[in-house]
């Protein structure tokens, strides 16, 4: 922790460079060999490709139906982003306010159920979501992405109306505006650090599941990103030019997002874990 | 949306009868208004969390007490059956389970160590230390089915030509063709996703960490291993729970990684917990075992994060 530029800082920092440069070894690997034909991958792994051809993301760009499965992938993480924070919060807000019992006892049963493990609700979900008709249909998964998230958003939402004062609403409420009123003009605004965290958290996670989606989207039309490369690998087991693109493809719009956001990504991390 | 107009419709009509009627109805005509109000905020998420969480939890108790395969109607009570035939007949899932233990520890002292290494170097004066602090934190935000992926084109062809270039024994493993190097592969991968995130919340501890207090010591004449040993690890201490207990659970429930790098392969020797409930459920259509295992995963993972509470609830109250 020295203040000052030393020997031992330069020592500590082509070490720290190295080591980056490992971790980025497996990128390395991904994005040259995405670019060279299947032939050069086999014979050369380790090069830089010897000529860039796009070929291999023309070809999966076609084979993956990218633009759907992206689409897709958008709409149920844009849909389950607004349902909960839309409804998280309301409830969450009415929880912290109504001092009563029952307020207590429905806030520890959400967070209560944040241990539960998805193994362990999958298989009767599965069957229940059958029966009402909430397979194959992006509004199921959705309601579902609403009950999954629910406890951590609510949990992170209770947190912060906490440190609200009440006194703004009071004022509100004698002016004549109703509860309704009150929360999306005045209280809702003011949980805006608190949504960008809520929404980053639950976006990296939806964009990002495999399990749930793979169990209630069966048709092909609806596949998501992560669905879609799983589909695409079974499909093209060894042909490495059209998988490794594909894979590119697929990480795009993540590190896009990452790199767009990072501040915000990362604040969102800390604040997210530590409570 | 329609909820509003629906609220703002009601008002006028009650305050001219909240001023005309006598005390007793009006509270009672408001504490109706209010269970509305209640039921209105609350009720959504509720029954959403009720149907897609608490309903199916709870069933889902119950058919591990029964022969249930999915199909069929008639499920029948066996009691402790399926419980008896996991710990004494189901040999892929006891090997199963303690793999998925051996896993756990191994990548929990990995990654904190590795995370809390990062986090140590790249608080120091580097010039790089923003970009480096991108790169180690970048292989998480890839989620572990496409990270899975494109480790098995590292170890399947990269380290094969690393190998092949440098004559590295290390690389010229069979790696996922063998169960040993398999399991090691899954560390790997999992170990170079999760540093980066450990990474992050050591970096805002040691942020906390006052620097007078460093000072001090170094003018006490205390070298750079004490600093760490009894300066910054007592400090960061709450921090070192934290992460301890986020990568317990998060490496107990592997699924995605699992699934796209190995498969539980070869031949079902790494296979984890989770892929093998999947598999028990969805493959062999065994749902009342599938569910009795379930059972068994909640409940340690339940126990883990009690622990969890327990702790930092106590560390919270003495400091």
């Amino acid at each position: 922790m020295g203040n000052k530029y030393t020997g031992k800082t330069f020592i500590g920092e082509i070490f720290a460079i190295l080591l980056g440069l490992v971790f980025l070894i497996p990128f390395y690997y991904l994005i040259s060999n995405s670019l060279k034909p299947f032939a050069e991958i086999l014979s050369n792994t380790s090069a830089l490709p010897k000529v860039f051809m796009l070929d291999n993301y023309v070809n999966a760009f076609e084979k993956l139906d990218y633009l759907k499965v992206f689409t897709n992938s958008l709409i149920i993480t844009v849909l389950s982003n607004i349902v909960l924070v839309v409804f998280c919060s309301m409830a969450a807000y009415m929880l912290v306010r109504t001092k009563k019992k029952i307020s207590n006892i429905i806030f520890m049963t959400f967070v209560a159920a944040m241990i539960i493990p998805f193994q362990s609700i999958m298989i009767p979900l599965i069957k229940t979501a059958g029966n009402l008709g909430m397979l194959n249909s992006i509004w199921g998964l959705v309601i579902m992405y609403l009950g999954f998230g629910s406890g951590m958003t609510i949990f992170l939402y209770h947190g912060f109306i906490k440190g609200i004062p009440v006194e703004l609403e009071e004022a509100a409420i004698i002016d004549g505006c109703s509860r309704f009123g009150v929360f999306w003009r005045i209280v809702f605004p003011l949980l805006k650090p608190i949504t960008v965290t809520i929404v980053i958290l639950n976006s990296l996670w939806i964009w990002n599941d495999y399990l749930l989606p793979s169990l209630v989207l069966q048709d092909p039309e609806l596949r998501t990103i992560p669905l879609a490369t799983f589909f695409f690998f079974g499909q093209y087991t060894k042909q490495w030019d059209l998988a490794l693109a594909a894979l590119v493809l697929g990480i795009i719009p993540l590190l896009i997002f990452f790199f767009s956001m990072q501040k915000h990504i990362i604040k969102g991390i800390t604040s997210g874990s530590i409570k | 949306m329609k909820n509003q107009s629906e609220l703002k419709s009601v008002e006028p009509t009650v305050i001219p009868n909240q001023t005309k009627q006598a005390s007793v109805p009006f509270f009672k005509r408001k504490k109706l208004k209010d269970a509305g109000l209640f039921t209105l905020f609350v009720g959504p998420v509720l029954l959403a969390f009720a149907i897609i969480v608490l309903i199916p939890f709870f069933t889902g108790v119950y058919y591990a007490f029964t022969d249930w395969n999915g199909i069929t109607g008639d499920i029948k009570w066996v009691g402790l059956d399926n419980f008896k035939y996991l710990f004494t007949e189901d040999k892929q899932f006891q090997a199963s389970f303690l793999l998925t233990t051996k896993y756990t520890v191994v990548s929990i002292l990995l990654t904190n160590l590795i995370g809390f290494g990062l986090a140590l170097l790249v608080t120091q004066m580097l010039k790089t230390r923003n970009i480096l602090r991108t790169i180690f934190f970048m292989p998480n935000m890839v989620g572990g089915l496409l990270l899975g992926f494109i480790w098995q084109f590292i170890f399947v062809k990269g380290f094969a030509s690393l190998g092949q270039l440098t004559g590295i024994p290390f690389f010229e493993l069979a790696w996922l063709g063998d169960q040993n190097t398999a399991f090691w592969g899954i560390v790997i991968v999992s170990v170079w996703q999760g540093a980066g995130y450990i990474m992050i919340i050591y970096i805002a501890a040691l942020q906390n960490v006052p620097q007078e207090l460093i000072e001090a010591a170094k003018i006490d004449g205390a070298n750079r291993w004490q600093i760490l040993r009894h300066i910054t690890m007592p400090l960061v201490a709450p921090a070192v729970t934290i992460c301890l207990f986020l990568t317990t659970a998060s490496s107990f429930k592997i699924f995605d990684a699992n699934l796209s790098l190995t498969g539980g392969g070869p031949f079902k020797s790494t296979e984890m917990l989770a892929l093998n409930i999947y598999t028990e459920a969805f493959v062999n259509n065994r749902y009342g075992i599938g569910e009795a295992k379930a059972l068994i995963f909640f409940i340690v993972v339940a126990a883990i994060t009690v622990l969890q509470v327990t702790i930092s609830k106590k560390r919270e109250v003495e400091s």
